[in-house]
């Protein structure tokens, strides 16, 4: 039975994941017990009191006391028990330690986004230290997402215009996928982030050098790394293929026809435009869906990826 | 045992046993015929029929969507379909199930039909409101197609705002669709509520209600109360959308955990608007297959009330995750947990029911029998998704997925199915073949664990619902999951083509096939147009199997009957009975 739970259930990389796989585990056993039970009285009464002729006479059982509190009351308890325990697991997901660190998400449709307390912003790469309690404050863009990380057995929803949390200390170093399970529209399933959970030391090292890395690039090469780091191509592909939103080989330069008939020169201040304010103008044939990247990105990067979409000629 | 004093305030009547005729010439089925006559029609059963002609069409087009789903899920990227279309067919695969089909399919269908035959009614209290009530039905759907032939919906049979407040398709006239349906719902319940109060044949007391009837008693309750809380929340979603009122949309100041308290309020009971009435049906074809008396009728009475009130006390439960507060949270869960115990307590009185019995394995049973081992499968995961820690992990999982399939389809549909296969010999005069039915039922038994056993464990895994896309770990379930759908959909077809074949070819059936004691089968098969030719006299509980069968097909004597006030029946039936 233990071996049933280990294989319906991702692994455990968190300090609440054992405390919820218990219960799961104590219950599904229960239950597989309780239905072989009945599955066997069915198949048993069927066959051993299987009608033997038309004027069979069958006795008169109404009721039976005895019978019957105990499987109201036998069942009460079991379900006592599974609310308590429940219940007491739930607290434990819901009293983040004081020491806690904290990461901003921000969830847009259809990206996650990490606000760290440096300023630095990442892009659907979640980075926690491993054996540190995390705290994620939580807020939408646009419509509810629901942030979960199966291996750590945490989800919350995101709701535009509130705050919610949710907290995890993870227990092992390396790497864990990341869904938005709140229906949000066509990309809703390609919503995913991975959180990657390092050592302390080598996330204080990351951290420190995340944004660094970039100044030693040329633009085109840092345009290139930004469009893939902030999940440009979960909507925009490079190769002439229409996704949610307009490719963007041979974008830059060519004549884009708007939804009111306006006819547009996509130039660096449209790319620019449609970056930070992209629901002004819209492509004739697409929703206006796209998130904002005002305070995720700033100048010198826009530049680098304007420089980058040029060369997708 | 009923005083002297009380015996004396009784009349006296008259009653004689009527056989039912068998193969009769006139029934209800050919005493007014033409297209007309069926469409303006107050007969109860055949109002109860256009009813099963509809959902049986709306079966049949969820069916195929889903068929579609599970076909684009066979590989992890895009099959066939785009993400938007996907989107669509969920969306549709789920409201049409839920608010065409499951909704209406035991109270409008089988419960119509059989309501007035169960109390030896002519017809409901109310037979042009019942007509309406069809029409309104018709109205919505029509609402429906529009909003599909007008763009589509892609928010999920949920309907949640923000996100169905901004997204394209024709969102409104889908809601102004279900907010017309609403109406025929609660008529429905009001309908059949008055009739199960007022139009009792003679000694039908409420100790001698079939639990069929009780069944649909608390299922009008949960439709009077419940919809109109639906057609408020879809109206204010409605003024949001047109009249740009910030109720809902946190853009306009609204709030959006708000909408889906108002959701969930219907929604919830909703699911016992649909299982409830299922429970009525496996009382009855449990008792008539096993010929024995129902163990604890008043457990399974009382506990479809109780299901009714608490169901009204649990919405929340789909929300643990949606931010309201912990408290709301430890309350909703508890409440949860109490709506559970009626549920197994009538498990445990339907088993006991079968101890004993003379038990008939006819397709009905079968199907009983596959109610009650997926339906229990489904309680228990219930159970899983009830415990507030586990409920965490497991929401908006396919695991969720996997336990709502196993309770409406495992449970409302077999239960359905049960129905329809027990009283189909009334409802058309025809048998239909035992063989191809037993085959159809296994297929549908195989082809539905396949489908939706794997589910809980991609649920468990992690595997979200609503996804058009998926990580390739989950592909094998998938697949298995597909290959099952598709046996199912060949079992639906090979059943279309039974009923099809008794329909045109059948045997003609004998007004009691099943040597049932219950109340419709002392009719003719089919019914005669007013259900009796005599106004029928209980004196015996309508699962007393110790009882001969001539003690069940009374009536009064006198022809002049049927229009008199109170006529309460003595007990003393060896006085008045001319078997």
């Amino acid at each position: 039975m233990n071996r049933l739970s280990e294989f319906m259930l991702p692994p455990q990389k968190s300090t609440v994941a054992e405390g919820t796989d218990a219960l799961f585990h104590f219950i599904t056993t229960t239950s597989i017990i309780l239905l072989i039970g009945i599955t066997i009285a069915i198949i048993y009464f069927s066959w051993k009191y299987r009608r033997r002729s038309e004027n069979d006479v069958t006795p008169v059982i109404t009721h039976n006391s005895a019978l019957e509190i105990s499987w109201s009351v036998i069942p009460l308890i079991l379900v006592m028990i599974v609310f308590g325990w429940g219940l007491r697991g739930y607290v434990n997901l819901t009293t983040v330690p004081d020491d806690a660190y904290e990461v901003r998400v921000v969830g847009k449709s259809w990206l996650w986004e990490f606000h760290y307390e440096n300023g630095y912003v990442s892009v659907n790469e979640l980075h926690v230290p491993v054996n540190r309690p995390v705290r994620l404050v939580m807020s939408s863009d646009d419509v509810l997402h629901s942030f979960y990380i199966p291996d750590f057995r945490v989800k919350m929803d995101v709701l535009p215009n509130r705050y919610t949390s949710l907290w995890f200390e993870a227990t092992e170093t390396g790497e864990s996928v990341i869904f938005c399970t709140e229906y949000c529209g066509t990309a809703h399933s390609n919503m995913l982030a991975t959180a990657y959970v390092h050592e302390q030391e080598d996330f204080e090292t990351w951290l420190l050098t995340a944004g660094a890395a970039d100044l030693d690039m040329d633009p085109i090469e840092l345009g290139a790394e930004l469009v893939s780091r902030n999940a440009c191509q979960t909507c925009h592909s490079s190769d002439g293929s229409r996704l949610q939103g307009p490719t963007f080989l041979g974008l830059f330069g060519s004549e884009r026809v708007m939804d009111n008939g306006e006819r547009i020169i996509a130039d660096e201040n449209y790319i620019r435009e449609s970056i930070l304010d992209p629901n002004v103008k819209i492509v004739e044939g697409y929703l206006p869906v796209m998130p904002s990247y005002t305070g995720t990105l700033n100048d010198r990067q826009i530049d680098a990826i304007i420089a980058y979409l040029r060369t997708l000629q | 045992m009923a005083t002297n004093e009380e015996i004396k305030n009784r009349k006296r009547i008259q009653v004689r046993r009527f056989v039912p005729e068998e193969f009769p010439e006139k029934h209800y089925l050919n005493e007014e015929k033409g297209l007309w006559a069926w469409l303006t029609t107050v007969d109860h059963k055949k109002i109860g029929l256009m009813y099963l002609a509809s959902i049986a069409f709306f079966f049949f087009i969820a069916g195929v969507l889903a068929l579609l789903l599970r076909t684009e899920l066979l590989t992890p990227a895009r099959s066939f379909m785009d993400a938007d279309v996907y989107n669509q067919v969920f969306t549709l695969h789920g409201a049409i199930m839920i608010f065409f089909f499951l909704v209406p399919s035991v109270p409008a269908v089988l419960g119509n039909f059989v309501l007035p035959l169960q109390l030896g009614a002519k017809d409901v209290a109310f037979p042009r409101l019942n007509l309406a009530s069809f029409y309104i039905y018709v109205i919505g759907a029509l609402f429906t197609f529009y909003a599909i032939a007008s763009g589509g919906v892609d928010t999920g049979w949920t309907f949640y705002t923000p996100y169905s407040a901004t997204t394209g398709g024709n969102v409104m006239a889908m809601t102004f669709g279900i907010f017309i349906l609403g109406f025929s719902s609660i008529l429905t319940g009001i309908n059949f509520m008055v009739t199960i109060h007022k139009m009792r044949s003679p000694g039908i007391t409420w100790s001698k209600l079939p639990l069929n009837l009780w069944g649909l008693y608390a299922t009008s309750i949960i439709q009077i109360l419940a919809t109109p809380v639906l057609a408020i929340t879809l109206l204010l979603l409605t003024m949001e959308r047109l009249l740009g009122i910030g109720i809902f949309d946190p853009a306009m100041g609204g709030d959006p955990v708000l909408y889906q308290h108002f959701f969930w309020f219907y929604s919830h009971p909703a699911v016992y608007i649909m299982i409830v009435p299922g429970f009525g049906i496996i009382s009855e074809v449990i008792s008539s297959f096993s010929r024995k008396t129902i163990f604890g009728y008043w457990a399974i009475a009382l506990s479809s009330l109780a299901i009714a009130f608490i169901g009204f006390l649990v919405w929340g439960h789909h929300m643990f995750t949606a931010g309201q507060s912990s408290l709301a949270n430890m309350v909703f869960s508890f409440l949860t947990f109490l709506v559970g115990i009626p549920t197994g307590i009538k498990i445990f009185n339907w088993l006991a029911t079968m101890y004993k019995g003379s038990i008939d394995m006819k397709t009905p049973m079968i199907y009983a029998m596959v109610f009650l081992f997926l339906f229990t499968i489904g309680g228990f995961t219930g159970i899983m998704l009830g415990a507030l820690s586990v409920d965490i992990h497991l929401h908006d999982t396919y695991y969720v997925v996997a336990h709502f399939h196993y309770v409406m389809m495992g449970g409302m549909v077999m239960a359905f199915l049960a129905g329809l296969h027990y009283w189909w010999p009334k409802m058309f005069g025809k048998m239909y073949s035992e063989f191809w039915a037993r085959i159809s039922a296994a297929l549908l038994f195989v082809g539905f664990n396949m489908t939706f056993l794997p589910q809980f464990v991609m649920g468990s895994q992690g595997m979200p619902r609503r996804y058009f896309n998926y990580i390739d770990q989950f592909q094998p379930f998938h697949q298995f999951s597909t290959l099952g759908a598709y046996i199912m959909g060949v079992a639906f077809v090979l059943m279309f083509g039974y009923l099809l074949h008794s329909l045109l070819k059948g045997e003609r059936a004998k007004a009691n096939p099943w040597g049932s004691r219950a109340l419709e089968w002392q009719t003719t098969s089919p019914a005669p147009l007013h259900n009796f030719e005599h106004t029928p006299v209980i004196v015996n509980g309508p699962y007393d199997y110790h009882k001969p069968m001539s003690e069940f097909q009374l009536g009064i004597a006198n022809s002049h009957n049927g229009h008199h006030h109170h006529e309460e029946v003595s007990a003393k039936r060896t006085e008045t009975e001319q078997a």
